[in-house]
């Protein structure tokens, strides 16, 4: 941008409408592939702030789910005495852990994202939904990190992966499709209610609970009375952890037609998260 | 419509009030109306009843590719909400505005830099957020660093760096963006004079290379310098356009009192000044006489009074005087003096007036502009009015009187020349 350098004016220079939007506004997809590679420097600026300053790095990304393990280990195996599938209980949990925080972080992440991310939301334009999306994306490292912990153990116990294997990319999808849908109802909601900043901790802890993770799904299902099982196929995250836990160690997955169940809330949250986030984000620079 | 890089139609913005003091609501706030709650949350309708304001009214202008622009106005004419809605930050209520081209925001420079980041991995960032792509950067990343002068601490977190360089480096990322129409806002505002002058040297490259620039600022002299016409905002309406210079005029003469007096009415306060609450701003004469011009060679008298709901902890209360082109000439405070400080550590609830003389033999002629400020250090603003009230100095008798032509700079003081003759040369 020197002075001797002169400026040919685009010919293709696209035109803006800028007006105000109203009823529902799709997804602009073209606009979102324009701004991909915001999405991967704000997962990479996620990644890289994430274990600045601290001692171990990115050995938290392995500390953390090793200690949840050992926990759930003593509460739910030596003193509760659950059954863990036949298989090592340390390969039970942390396969399941694995998913699950994935899924969490992201899920919290992304719901925190438009707050955190205040500064640039009220300065400049791109689409809203990088932020979010980003945050999903940005867990995605830390989950590799940990896997390789997993396939360690796996060959410790000697445990071979089941033929399902292939499934797997799938169930990871499912589970950060999930988090992206709540995260998009949760992050719009924090613009307007910093509520939601107090609820994401305890929603968190209630959600772990109540999916499948140091107890195997059955526990529930053979409680549940005949024909409605379906009601606890509802949370998203009991497709995911089964899923993924029945593809790694092959501990026995439930009928498909409950995975049915997952992936239609699965993604009945993110269509209506997407909706409300896109109705909402034309006032974010002027709420946040 | 295709010579226009920018047409704007009927433009408006309507904010919510109470919105900047109660800046989110809590879902306690709305219990009371639960019934309908849910629904008009999906709506997004939780704030449709409050009151509203017009931050921008009805704007309409059309701006050919290549012109600079200038925006003039005070604080609240709009000027930011305007350049908000055109960089798409924020959407109109009312209007369109057509952009042809893509547009680069200098609205505040150092957008979504992180601390902990060096500013090596900023740079790349900040380009992003921007709006560059990997590949611009990358190519410019040198001219980059050139520019801001921080090259050796490039891979520093800028956390650890001063707040000009900080500064520099933002400015030199946003300053390499290519965009058709740039949108310019008070970035000027900051940093040491050198940097300023690179800053401004920058901008004008920009409007050589033929690119459409958005102006705005409260620095007269820049708006002067930089660009051909300007527009100027009254309350969200655009009430004048014209050259540059007219403009100016116009901005200059409208809305500030012309008799040395300003008096703030009660609904003239903004809520949030509270427990502060300015009552007047005079200038006096060394008669007491309240006057909108003074002598150049004589003292001239501030006089600030106000009013504290509450006692205050740590408060200053003091002026800014600036010329009419919004250069500042000097900013005091009336607990300045330590000894003032700790005497009012906390000044109880009350009326009070503070006054301060400016020396005579101080001013140089021509047009100043009084602001006031009432704050604690660090803790808070209560109220701050930049442009509260102008008077002129005449310099009948003032020193270099005798040669009748206007003197460069703002201060005239008596100095004490010396003269004498070393040595005595034959003729």
């Amino acid at each position: 941008m020197t002075a001797s350098k002169t400026l040919t004016p685009r010919a293709n220079a696209p035109t803006v409408l800028i007006k105000p939007q109203r009823g529902l506004v799709g997804l602009d997809l073209r606009e979102l592939l324009r701004f991909r590679e915001l999405i991967v420097f704000l997962t990479w600026r996620d990644i890289l702030v994430r274990y600045k300053q601290t001692l171990l790095g990115g050995t938290w990304a392995l500390v953390q789910p090793i200690m949840q393990m050992l926990i759930f280990n003593v509460l739910f195996g030596d003193i509760a005495g659950l059954s863990s599938g036949g298989i090592p209980r340390p390969l039970f949990t942390f396969a399941a852990l694995l998913p699950w925080n994935l899924f969490s972080n992201a899920m919290s992440e992304a719901g925190r994202s438009l707050v955190t991310n205040r500064n640039m939301i009220t300065k400049v334009y791109f689409p809203r939904i990088v932020v979010p999306l980003s945050s999903v994306l940005s867990g995605v490292v830390d989950f590799a990190v940990a896997f390789l912990v997993l396939a360690g153990m796996m060959l410790y116990y000697g445990v071979l992966p089941t033929s399902g294997i292939w499934g797997l990319p799938f169930y990871l999808l499912l589970s950060l499709v999930t988090a992206l849908g709540v995260g998009l109802w949760l992050g719009a909601l924090n613009v307007h209610y910093r509520d939601v900043r107090h609820i994401i901790p305890f929603l968190t802890q209630f959600w772990m609970l109540a999916t499948p993770i140091a107890y195997e799904a059955n526990e529930i299902f053979r409680r549940l009375p005949e024909g409605l099982q379906w009601l606890y196929a509802l949370n998203p995250m009991v497709g995911v952890i089964e899923g993924f836990r029945n593809a790694l160690v092959g501990t026995p997955i439930f009928s498909t037609d409950l995975l049915w169940v997952s992936l239609v809330t699965s993604l009945v949250l993110l269509v209506s998260g997407l909706i409300y986030f896109r109705r909402m984000e034309r006032t974010f620079a002027d709420v946040v | 419509m295709s010579e226009y890089a920018i047409v704007v139609e009927g433009l408006g913005k309507q904010y919510h009030l109470g919105g900047r003091v109660e800046r989110y609501r809590t879902l306690r706030d709305t219990i009371s109306g639960a019934f309908t709650w849910p629904v008009r949350m999906l709506k997004g309708e939780l704030h449709r009843d409050a009151e509203t304001i017009w931050a921008l009214h009805d704007v309409s202008f059309k701006l050919a590719q290549g012109q600079v622009l200038g925006v003039i106005g005070r604080n609240g004419a709009g000027k930011s909400t305007l350049l908000k809605i055109l960089s798409r930050v924020t959407e109109p209520t009312a209007g369109y505005a057509e952009i042809r081209g893509r547009v680069g925001s200098l609205l505040e420079v150092g957008t979504g830099f992180h601390p902990e980041l060096t500013g090596r991995e900023n740079i790349y960032l900040n380009g992003a957020v921007l709006g560059m792509k990997r590949r611009e950067i990358g190519a410019k990343f040198d001219e980059i660093v050139d520019f801001s002068g921080v090259a050796k601490f490039i891979d520093t977190a800028v956390k650890h760096y001063s707040s000009g360089m900080y500064l520099r480096l933002a400015f030199s990322v946003a300053a390499h963006l290519e965009p058709e129409i740039l949108v310019v806002d008070e970035v000027l505002a900051v940093g040491d004079a050198e940097f300023q002058r690179k800053c401004l040297g920058k901008m004008s490259d920009v409007a050589e290379a033929g690119r459409t620039v958005l102006f705005v600022s409260h620095n007269m002299s820049a708006i002067l310098r930089l660009t051909q016409e300007s527009i100027v905002l009254e309350k969200g309406e655009m009430v004048y356009r014209a050259p540059t210079r007219q403009a100016v005029d116009y901005y200059m003469a409208s809305g500030l009192s012309q008799t040395g007096e300003r008096i703030w009415q009660a609904d003239e306060v903004p809520a949030d000044a509270s427990p502060f609450r300015p009552l007047a701003l005079r200038v006096r004469d060394t008669q007491g006489r309240v006057m909108d011009t003074v002598q150049s060679r004589q003292p001239l008298e501030i006089e600030i009074v106000y009013e504290l709901e509450k006692p205050i902890q740590g408060l200053r209360v003091g002026v800014y005087l600036q010329t009419m082109r919004g250069e500042t000439v000097l900013t005091s405070f009336d607990t300045d003096e330590p000894g003032q400080y700790e005497k009012y550590g906390t000044r109880p609830a009350g009326r009070y007036t503070s006054r301060a003389a400016i020396p005579g033999n101080t001013l140089n002629e021509g047009q100043y502009v009084l602001g006031l400020n009432a704050s604690s250090f660090r803790v808070r603003r209560y109220f701050q009015e930049e442009r509260a009230l102008a008077f002129s100095v005449d310099a009948m008798g003032a020193p270099g009187m005798q040669w009748p032509e206007p003197r460069q700079g703002f201060i005239r003081p008596q100095l004490d020349w010396r003269i004498e003759q070393v040595e005595a040369v034959k003729v």
